[in-house]
């Protein structure tokens, strides 16, 4: 059914709140997220000439790079961000789906598609402000973030292992996993300190998933190091001559 | 946006059948059996041929299409399965309003409430098909109050073009049939300018700055590094290679294509001679407009996910 589930009393909202000062970009959130999806729900998750010049395939979480400069600032700071389905509120590409495929959990808010009943019609795709969703090409079914809802809940693993792939697989602890409908869960309590903030708030849709700002920088952070160093009357640093002088004696 | 051939061929095809096909219902409730069965039919067959033309060529857009009778589902939600459905439901009183038309059932005294019937279906169906487009959000080009209009108003003109040329070849060419097809026409024609004055003037407000959350101090954002080493879905499907170079040109030669076919069709008044001829033209280039108009709706519209892979605004 295509029709939002009424929101309960102390509706649990699972999700992820990812920190943009810890992500490195390293990549391995994705590589995890895609080696765990090809095999579980709605699996496989397919690549289109994965052996080939080019090859290209559907990805349910995908790492971006930004690069953000302030005014007045002469460095810039490269930001890690990661962007995968985000378990809106008010998900219009739930509502606009004609078959009843797209659908979100009554119980913990969770988005899903049923690879049986979509008809690969994309319009979901095009309801989503932040790419979350991939169409297979293969499979003609929609694919997006299930949360690993074949490991949340899965009672063949350890307790500590019931966590999405992606989270499981950050090594800089980057990626928290949680009940974003619980103000006293692990998750909340970090939003409020490190003021989480929604994607694109002004469309409506209501993100479950939070981002963690960079945090601001100290000022004796900052890298002064054309300051610092020695400069000669001729405006090139001491160190490059030994530099050059260590080069042509090792060139020899 | 990607310009999906098969979405194009189906909102233009089947735009067109449902024009001529409301215009018979309104127009033909004083025809009968005896005054223009082979007009009748041949509009009727033509009419009904472009919708099933449409809606058959939409389920090549399709990953599933033998799964698409699920689409009549979710008509509480969804305008694609409210389309659907009025899409299949129009196909009841056109039949019997043909019906009734061609002599199948002798109870003449019906055809005025089945064309009625008829005509209110075509235009909810195209309706539908717009408000698809008008009520995403996430396309600035799409969500737009002149969306729906416009559509509405392609597929009362060339229906209307299509009534004229239909109409001359059997002989019952009337003046009334080109004052029809230059309104429709000319309405068409300034809806769509008014639209494409709104969507180039509108401010772009979405911005990768507020996309990201990265800029609460004034910083500037930038793109550094892409999410992909190959074109992934979001791409080809949203449209970031599709050359916007030719919009320009493209938006006049649909304003010269709708012009004409006004021109042509004004034209069969004062040269009822050549009213087959004219009106045939008229067809083809009122057609081809919409094609172009078509084409362009998809190429110009920008989706906001295209500011998480670089585009400064939207």
């Amino acid at each position: 059914m295509t029709s939002l589930p009424t929101p309960r009393p102390n509706q649990k909202k699972l999700g992820l709140v990812i920190d943009l000062d810890t992500c490195v970009g390293c990549q391995a959130c994705a590589t995890s997220c895609k080696e765990w999806n090809t095999q579980g729900y709605s699996a496989p998750l397919n690549d289109s000439n994965p052996y080939g010049a080019s090859p290209e395939g559907a990805w349910l979480n995908r790492i971006h790079g930004y690069e953000v400069k302030a005014p007045g600032e002469d460095q810039s700071r490269i930001v890690h961000f990661p962007r995968s389905c985000l378990h809106c509120e008010e998900p219009a590409c739930v509502t606009v789906c004609p078959t009843g495929a797209s659908y979100k959990r009554a119980e913990d808010g969770i988005v899903l598609v049923n690879p049986e009943t979509c008809i690969g019609c994309k319009l979901c795709s095009w309801a989503c402000p932040y790419g979350a969703r991939e169409y297979d090409y293969d499979h003609g079914v929609m694919k997006k973030c299930t949360l690993c809802i074949d490991r949340i809940y899965n009672e063949n693993f350890v307790e500590e292992d019931r966590i999405p792939a992606c989270v499981k697989a950050c090594p800089t602890g980057a990626r928290h996993f949680g009940d974003l409908g619980d103000s006293e869960s692990k998750v909340s309590r970090l939003v409020a300190e490190r003021g989480g903030y929604d994607l694109l708030p002004e469309m409506g849709y209501k993100p479950v998933n939070k981002y963690l700002p960079p945090r601001q920088r100290r000022a004796d952070e900052k890298m002064q190091l054309v300051q610092s160093e020695p400069v000669k009357r001729d405006g090139k640093a001491v160190m490059d001559d030994f530099f050059r002088w260590a080069d042509r004696l090792l060139s020899r | 946006m990607h310009p999906a051939y098969s979405v194009i061929l189906f909102t233009t095809a089947s735009g067109a059948g449902y024009g001529l096909l409301a215009l018979l219902g309104l127009v033909g409730f004083n025809h009968g059996p005896a005054s223009s069965l082979w007009f009748g039919a041949t509009a009727l067959v033509i009419a009904l041929g472009l919708i099933t033309l449409g809606l058959l060529s939409s389920t090549f857009h399709l990953g599933r299409p033998e799964r698409a009778w699920r689409a009549f589902s979710q008509w509480r939600s969804s305008w694609l399965s409210r389309e659907g459905i009025a899409s299949v439901v129009t196909f009841a009183p056109a039949l019997v309003f043909a019906a009734l038309w061609l002599g199948f059932i002798a109870s003449p005294e019906w055809i005025g409430l089945a064309g009625l019937a008829t005509a209110a279906l075509c235009a909810v169906t195209v309706f539908c098909t717009a408000k698809i487009y008008s009520t995403l959000a996430t396309i600035r080009q799409w969500y737009q109050p002149l969306t729906v209009p416009v559509y509405l108003a392609f597929a009362l003109a060339t229906g209307a073009a299509l009534l004229m040329a239909i109409a001359s070849i059997f002989g019952l060419y009337q003046v009334f049939q080109a004052g029809l097809a230059i309104i429709a026409l000319a309405l068409t024609l300034v809806l769509k300018v008014f639209y494409w004055r709104r969507i180039d003037t509108e401010q772009k407000t979405r911005t990768i700055e507020a996309a990201t959350g990265l800029a609460r101090a004034g910083e500037k954002v930038r793109q550094w590094e892409v999410p992909h080493t190959a074109e992934n879905f979001i791409m080809k499907e949203m449209g970031f290679g599709v050359a916007r170079k030719h919009a320009a040109k493209l938006r006049r030669i649909m304003i010269a294509f709708l012009l004409l076919a006004i021109l042509v069709t004004a034209a069969t008044i004062l040269v009822p001679l050549l009213a087959i001829f004219l009106s045939i033209i008229a067809v083809l280039l009122s057609g081809a407009a919409a094609v172009v108009e078509r084409w362009l709706f998809f190429a110009e519209a920008q989706h906001v996910v295209s500011l998480y892979y670089g585009a400064e605004r939207a």
